[in-house]
């Protein structure tokens, strides 16, 4: 919360973890300005994620996951209704109740020995095989951030692998009116 | 279907249909197109600047000097990157500019060609927006967009990048009342007018024994009219009101209720009274650090309400009680109705105690110094000048550092707009260019920058431009032969170790001014001081008036970097205590 350059006199809250969804105009320069708006302030980002939503209206929604207290999130969201081309900003965490996935894509090694302890971790987890050739078997994962965080330890643990995260995007249970 | 015209001519008719009369700029390669095609036109003049610095600092004075849209024109790479201190600027204290700027042809940009820069990327964090423009049919829609906003809500810089094949390629124009600017792009009052907070928080003005009012810029963007509600308001509650650097002049210095400027240099009564207020009413003013001093120690018994029409000010920095954004004018004349309906007032009794208690810090009488010898005080130049100038309608400006402070202090601002400083970005080379910007504006005003020596030296080189345009602008230099604050801080905070603070080499300011065809003046003491400043004043040409001045004088009173409101030193023997000293020298 305490951006000047003096010691803060309030109580701070709990550092969590925030998932920011950013309306905006689908226009150049409008992800700079958004990201820009984080490292110029001191802010961080610990996923980003974006795509265009609704094609006839050009608006885009950029998922921003973020840690800080109350005070500094609240702070960030304020910082992003600045931006021009932003329509709202909405923090998941202070809805209530929002439903979050992430795909990540695994690439194993198909010689390893492990092969069938392998797919039985996968299917434990429901990952799917998307790919097995050039000696690699490749599956994908979508869900919460944690299922997939503990399929990939479990996985490593027996094989070295390569992976790619989405970092998770998220949407309000409350349905909304009058938004792309 | 509209004829089509090329992009240069449809800048210009946006301009044109803009209002836009003047124009401070530097042609270049990338925008010969646009030069071209004002020097076919009548409508618009164009001040032709000698650094690009200097136009935007320009554009800003004719921005806050007149409260309409600053405008600035200038080339690729360099002409843009020269830019970039004023448009910072100008996000700081809230000013509303459009700067154009030339950009290389499409097919050139990421090539590295002759001067290209990422225009849209460097002035990002520094513009409220910016665009890169690659299509002329669009040129009209955005003009008209990035006035309206540079303009609305808490005004700010808006930069419009056009390549060069932009401004030959043709395209049609879109009148201003085609176009429709989808809201969100523009700032919405949020501010119900019966809205409860807005009730609530009036109330416990009405309720408070130790107001005071904490006034700030935003009122001064909020046009002429807001300082006339916040004067009302301020002598409703009957409550002392303080101002900050950017405020000055919304309350009349004269005013009965004026405790003068709060903060690190302010007014020993207007900090106290900070202090120990149980109501605090900051109406367009952001909690700076310059003002706040140590936060934990920053009014400890207050409730705060806090009105600000940018939403990110509020509780930035200090936690608030009673947050409103709005525009000012519109809330104080809400607060004004909700106190006159509900027929509220303070309590007498309490509020005459209030106000003992403030004669009683008044009777310090901060602004004392002691001037005694024939050397010229700095603090006595501004109030012969002051007093020498009142009757005039007059502009001052200033540079960056002790003159500054001495200005806000010493000279008394009865109205709003007449004040034009760079706050938030202390910007040393301001004042000159800002007085140019003011002059063009208010051909018949007097207009004065109070510089120091170093601070005019940074953007000497438009006295150039003063002299094309006659513009009578009168440079006064507190001449100290030092970066008198550096020096100061390092005084203060760094055992006395000048590091690079004198100025060498100083030039002769009146040779300097002579050289321009400009008029010189010298004031060596205080028997001079009168005629030079008469001099200055009566002379209908650009005049640098040299003060010298005590060398070794500092700024009183200070709020040292990390020391509270009520730990004010009042003269050189007065010290910070170790351990503040200590936390306050690593801060800025």
């Amino acid at each position: 919360m305490n951006k000047s350059v003096y010691e803060t006199p309030e109580k701070i809250s709990e550092i969590k973890s925030h998932i920011l969804t950013v309306l905006v105009d689908n226009e150049p320069g409008v992800l700079a300005k958004v990201i820009g708006m984080f490292s110029g302030r001191g802010y961080n980002i610990d996923s980003l994620n974006v795509a265009e939503v609704s094609d006839d209206d050009h608006l885009s929604r950029i998922t921003i996951v973020t840690q800080g207290t109350t005070e500094v999130v609240n702070q960030i969201e304020k910082q992003l209704l600045r931006i021009v081309p932003v329509h709202s900003v909405t923090n998941l965490d202070q809805e209530g109740s929002a439903v979050e996935a992430e795909v990540a894509l695994v690439n194993i090694k198909a010689d390893t020995n492990d092969k069938k302890r392998i797919f039985q971790i996968c299917d434990f987890y429901r990952a799917r095989k998307i790919e097995n050739e050039n000696n690699s078997i490749i599956f994908e994962i979508a869900g919460a951030s944690d299922r997939i965080n503990s399929f990939i330890k479990e996985i490593n643990e027996i094989s070295k692998i390569e992976i790619v995260r989405s970092g998770p995007v998220a949407i309000s249970t409350i349905t909304k009116e009058q938004e792309g | 279907m509209s004829e089509e015209i090329t992009g240069a001519e449809i800048i210009l008719k946006s301009l044109s249909e803009q209002g836009v009369e003047v124009v401070f700029g530097y042609p270049g390669g990338a925008v010969l197109p646009i030069y071209d095609t004002l020097f076919k036109q009548n409508s618009i003049r164009h001040i032709l600047v000698r650094q690009e610095g200097g136009a935007i600092h320009a554009a800003e004075g004719y921005a806050r000097s007149t409260g309409k849209v600053g405008v600035v024109l200038v080339t690729s790479g360099p002409g843009a990157t020269n830019v970039v201190t004023g448009l910072t600027d100008a996000m700081m204290d809230s000013v509303p500019i459009v700067c154009i700027t030339g950009q290389v042809p499409q097919h050139l940009i990421g090539s590295d060609a002759f001067q290209e820069c990422d225009t849209t990327g460097i002035t990002r964090p520094c513009t409220k927006h910016n665009y890169l423009i690659k299509d002329a049919n669009k040129l009209s829609y955005v003009f008209h967009e990035a006035f309206e906003i540079a303009s609305n809500g808490r005004p700010g810089p808006v930069l419009i990048d056009v390549p060069k094949d932009v401004q030959f390629a043709k395209g049609i124009y879109e009148e201003k009342n085609k176009i429709k600017i989808p809201s969100h792009r523009l700032f919405e009052p949020k501010i119900k007018t019966k809205s409860n907070q807005l009730l609530e928080a009036t109330k416990l003005i009405a309720k408070s024994k130790k107001p005071i009012f904490y006034i700030g810029g935003g009122c001064i963007n909020s046009g002429p009219e807001a300082s006339k509600l916040v004067t009302e308001l301020v002598e409703m509650v009957e409550a002392p009101a303080t101002m900050t650097l950017m405020g000055l002049g919304v309350l009349a210095s004269s005013h009965k209720n004026s405790l003068g400027m709060l903060g690190m240099h302010g007014m020993y009564e207007a900090n106290m009274a900070m202090h120990e207020c149980d109501v605090m009413i900051n109406i367009g003013a952001r909690f700076d650090d310059r003002v706040t001093g140590r936060l934990d120690a920053f009014s400890p018994n207050s409730k705060k309400i806090h009105i600000d029409i940018d939403e990110s000010n509020i509780n930035k920095t200090i936690s608030v009680d009673f947050p409103i954004v709005g525009d000012v004018k519109l809330v104080a004349k809400e607060m004004i109705n909700i106190w006159k309906e509900n027929n509220l007032s303070l309590d007498k009794s309490s509020l005459k105690k209030w106000w003992e208690k403030i004669n009683t810090w008044k009777k310090i009488d901060c602004l004392q110094y002691s001037n005694v010898t024939k050397n010229i005080k700095p603090q006595y130049a501004i109030q012969r000048l002051y007093e020498l100038t009142k009757d005039k309608k007059t502009f001052i400006t200033t540079e960056v550092g002790q003159h500054q402070m001495w200005a806000a202090q010493y000279y008394k601002f009865e109205q709003p707009n007449r004040w034009l400083t760079s706050g938030g970005l202390g910007t040393m080379g301001y004042g000159f260019p800002a007085a140019i910007g003011a002059q063009v504006a208010n051909p018949e005003s007097l207009v004065i920058d109070i510089a120091g020596d170093a601070s005019i030296l940074m953007n000497i080189q438009e006295m150039s431009t003063a002299i094309q345009y006659r513009l009578p602008v009168k440079i006064f230099i507190l001449n100290n032969q030092y970066m008198g604050m550096v020096r100061q801080w390092q005084e203060l905070l760094h055992g006395g170790r000048y590091s690079e603070s004198y100025t060498d080499s100083l030039p002769d300011f009146v040779k300097l001014a002579e050289s321009y065809k400009a008029i010189g003046l010298r004031a060596k003491n205080s028997d001079e001081l009168d005629t030079v400043i008469e001099e200055m004043i009566s002379n209908d040409k650009t005049v640098i008036a040299d003060i010298w001045v005590d060398n070794d004088e500092n700024c009183f009173p200070m709020i040292q970097s990390g020391s509270a409101h009520n730990e004010m030193l009042l003269n050189k023997n007065q010290t910070q205590d170790k351990k503040s000293a200590e936390k306050g020298k690593v801060l800025v």
